[in-house]
C-alpha cells in the first residue's frame, strides 16, 4: 500500500513546488490558466498526421521549466499515469493505419506509426502544461482564479475543502493501512473480511469529524463562502505574457515552423 | 477509466464540458435551494475519503489480485446524487490537477463519465427505485433493507461502469483518435469493465452494508418507510426516464457524428500544404524573397546551412517536406535541449 504514501508525498511536493518563488510564478494565476487551457486545446488541435508541426509545441513547457526552475524529473514520474491508457488506445494504430506516410532514405513510414508517436507526444505535452500550472500555482491562487471566471462559490469552496482534507485522509489511511499491514504479514491487500469495516470504520469517523467541522466553521463567522486572500490585480505584464503565450501558440499551430527551418537549413530551397 | 487530453478532440471535449457543467449547474441550483450549507463539509470530507480509500487494495478470494473502490455509487449513496456528483466533480479536478490522472481538458468528459452515470443514473434509475420498491415483502425489514443495498451497489455500479465506459469509447471514436474500429474497441473495454464493476460493486456493498449496520440513517433512502410511499418512481416510469436519456445521448452524439470531427479541424486549420499557404496567405514565390535584403539573406543562408548539398530537386515532393520536417524537428529538440541547459546555468550562477 506503498501507494498511499506516494500519494501524500506528491502532494506535499506539489504544494512545495507551488511555494517556490520565480517569474512565472509571480504571474497572475489567472493569466497562467488560460494560457495553459489554449496551449492544451491547440495542441490537441493538431491533426494526428502533424508530428512536425506538433513538435514545435515542445518549446513552451522547456522553456517554462527552464525559467521556473521546477525539476523536470517530477512531471516525468507523474507520465507512468498517462501513458499507458494513451499508449493502449495508440499501439493499435500501427496495425490498422498502413499506408505509408512519408519515407526516411528506403525505410517507409506508415501514418499508422506517425499517428501513434503524435498521440503520446501530445499526451506527454498536456501533461507538462498542467503540471507547469499547478507546479507554479498555489491551490489558492487556483481557486481565486475560478472564482474570478465566476465559477460558482459553492464549488470552489468545495475543491479547497476537499483539497484541504485530501491530505489529512492520505494521512490516516496511511497509518490505517500500516497497522493492517503488520498485523495481516504476507497479505496483498485488505482480506475480503475487512473489505466494508476497513474504510467504513474511517468514513463514520469522518462524518462526526465533519459535523464538528462545520461547527468550527460557524463559530468563526462561516456564511456558505470562504473569504479568499485577494490576489493582486493584473498587472500590464500579466496581460502581455497572455497575449504573447497564446499568440505564439497560434502561430506555431498555423506555420509548421519545424518544416521552415528545416527548410531554411537544407539550403533555402523551401 | 480518467481519459488524458490527448484522447479527446477539442470538439468532443467541449461538448462533454457543456453537459457535464449543465449537470453541475443543476446541482449547485438544487443544493442551493435546499440551504444546506452544512452538507459541505461533509461532502468535502466524504470526497477526501473517497479519494484515500482509491489507494486501498482489496484481495479479491480466489484470485492473486486486487480491486479498488469507486465513489459515484458510494457518494451518492451518502450525500445524495446532487451533492454526491459535486464531490466527484471536486475527486475528478484533483486527480487531474496534482495526480495526472485525467487532464484539464478531458475533465469535463471525466466528469460525465464517471460522476454523472455513477451520480445520477445510478441514484434515480437504480439506488432510489431498488430503495423505495417493495420488493422483499417476506422478509423482515432489516433483512430486506440489506438485501436491497447489496442490489443496489452491485447493479448500480455494474450498470454505472458499462455506460461510462461505453462512453470513453464513443468519445475516442469521435475524436478520431484511434484506427481501431468502434466493434473491437468496445468488445475490448465492456468485459474489462464488467469485471471491474462487480469488484467494485461488492466492496461498495461492504461499505454501505458497514455503515448501515452502524449508523443507518447516514444512508439516503433507507429508512424511507417501505410500502408507504409505493413506489414514486414504478418500474413503468424508470422505464421512460431511461428512454428518454437515450434518446437524448443517442440524439447529442448523432448530430455530432455528422460533423466529422475530422473534417471540422481541416475546415478550421487547413492541414494541407495549401491550406497552410491559403490561411496565411502565403505564396511561396513571394515568400520574401523580393527585397535585397533578403537575397543577401538566402545567399548568406546558403553558405551557413549546415546541410549545403542536402537538397531535393523537387522540393515540393513529400519527400523533400518530411526531410525538411525531421530536420525542423531536431532543431527544435536542440533548441529546447539549449534552453534547459541555459536555464539551469543561470539558475546556479543565480544561487551561486
Amino acid at each position: 500500500m506503498d501507494r498511499i504514501d506516494h500519494a501524500a508525498s506528491e502532494l506535499r511536493e506539489m504544494d512545495d513546488l507551488a511555494a517556490l518563488s520565480s517569474p512565472i510564478h509571480s504571474i497572475h494565476p489567472l493569466a497562467k490558466l488560460i494560457v495553459t487551457i489554449s496551449y492544451i486545446i491547440l495542441t490537441v488541435s493538431f491533426s494526428k498526421y502533424d508530428l512536425s508541426g506538433l513538435i514545435v509545441m515542445l518549446l513552451y513547457p522547456v522553456i517554462i521549466f527552464s525559467i521556473s526552475g521546477i525539476p523536470i524529473k517530477t512531471c516525468f514520474y507523474k507520465l507512468r499515469i498517462v501513458l499507458p491508457l494513451v499508449c493502449a488506445v495508440g499501439l493499435f494504430n500501427p496495425f490498422f493505419d498502413k499506408a505509408p506516410l512519408m519515407s526516411i532514405g528506403s525505410i517507409a513510414v506508415s501514418g499508422g506509426v506517425i499517428s501513434m508517436i503524435t498521440l503520446m507526444l501530445k499526451g506527454m505535452f498536456c501533461l507538462m502544461a498542467s503540471f507547469i500550472l499547478v507546479a507554479t500555482t498555489t491551490m489558492d491562487a487556483i481557486c481565486a482564479a475560478l472564482r474570478k471566471i465566476r465559477m460558482p462559490g459553492m464549488i470552489v469552496t468545495l475543491l479547497l475543502l476537499t483539497y484541504r482534507y485530501i491530505s489529512v485522509m492520505i494521512d490516516e489511511v496511511s497509518v490505517m493501512a500500516t497497522a493492517y499491514k503488520l498485523r495481516a504479514p504476507g497479505q496483498k491487500g485488505v482480506h475480503y473480511s475487512a473489505w466494508g469495516s476497513f474504510l467504513g470504520q474511517l468514513l463514520l469517523r469522518s462524518m462526526d469529524r465533519a459535523e464538528e467541522m462545520y461547527s468550527s466553521m460557524q463559530l468563526r463567522g462561516f456564511s456558505g463562502e470562504f473569504q479568499y486572500a485577494d490576489v493582486s490585480p493584473a498587472k500590464p505584464k500579466d496581460y502581455l505574457y497572455t497575449v504573447f503565450a497564446v499568440g505564439i501558440f497560434f502561430l506555431f499551430r498555423m506555420i509548421n515552423i519545424a518544416t521552415l527551418f528545416g527548410g531554411i537549413a537544407l539550403g533555402g530551397s523551401l | 477509466m480518467h481519459m488524458a487530453d490527448a484522447l479527446l478532440s477539442p470538439p468532443v471535449a467541449t461538448v462533454m464540458y457543456a453537459a457535464s457543467a449543465a449537470a453541475t449547474g443543476i446541482s449547485v441550483h438544487k443544493l442551493k435551494k435546499d440551504e444546506n450549507t452544512q452538507k459541505l463539509p461533509t461532502m468535502a470530507v466524504a470526497a477526501a475519503l473517497v479519494f484515500a480509500g482509491q489507494m486501498i487494495n482489496y484481495t479479491i478470494p480466489g484470485t492473486g489480485s486486487s480491486g479498488h473502490l469507486s465513489g459515484g455509487m458510494l457518494l451518492s449513496a451518502l450525500l445524495g446524487p446532487q451533492a454526491g456528483f459535486l464531490s466527484m466533480v471536486v475527486i475528478l479536478a484533483i486527480q487531474s490537477l496534482f495526480f495526472a490522472d485525467g487532464g484539464l481538458m478531458a475533465l469535463g468528459a471525466n466528469c460525465w463519465n464517471m460522476a454523472f452515470y455513477g451520480c445520477f443514473v445510478g441514484y434515480y434509475l437504480i439506488w432510489q427505485p431498488i430503495m423505495r420498491g417493495r420488493l422483499f415483502p417476506k422478509m423482515e425489514a432489516k433483512a430486506a433493507a440489506r438485501t436491497k443495498i447489496i442490489m443496489a451497489s452491485v447493479i448500480g455500479c455494474i450498470v454505472t461502469l458499462q455506460t461510462g465506459a461505453f462512453s470513453v469509447v464513443v468519445e475516442t471514436s469521435l475524436s478520431g483518435i484511434t484506427e481501431l474500429p468502434f466493434g473491437a474497441f468496445c468488445a475490448l473495454m465492456q468485459p474489462i469493465h464488467l469485471a471491474i464493476g462487480l469488484v467494485e460493486g461488492l466492496i461498495t456493498t461492504a461499505i454501505l452494508i458497514f455503515v448501515f449496520e452502524a449508523r443507518p440513517e447516514l444512508l439516503q433512502e433507507v429508512n424511507a418507510k417501505t410500502g408507504g410511499h409505493k413506489g414514486k418512481l414504478t418500474l413503468k416510469k424508470t422505464l421512460v426516464a431511461l428512454a428518454v436519456l437515450v434518446v437524448m445521448v443517442g440524439g447529442a452524439l448523432s448530430l455530432f457524428a455528422s460533423s466529422n470531427p475530422d473534417g471540422l479541424e481541416w475546415a478550421l486549420f487547413g492541414n494541407t500544404e495549401a491550406g497552410y499557404n491559403e490561411n496565411m496567405a502565403l505564396d511561396e514565390e513571394d515568400y520574401g524573397i523580393e527585397s535585397g535584403l533578403s537575397e543577401k539573406a538566402a545567399s548568406v543562408q546558403e553558405k551557413t546551412a549546415f546541410l549545403p548539398d542536402y537538397s531535393f530537386a523537387d522540393s515540393e515532393s513529400a519527400a523533400g517536406t518530411a526531410v525538411s520536417g525531421i530536420v525542423g524537428s531536431a532543431i527544435v529538440a536542440v533548441a529546447a535541449a539549449g534552453i534547459s541547459v541555459l536555464g539551469r546555468f543561470f539558475r546556479k550562477k543565480k544561487q551561486a
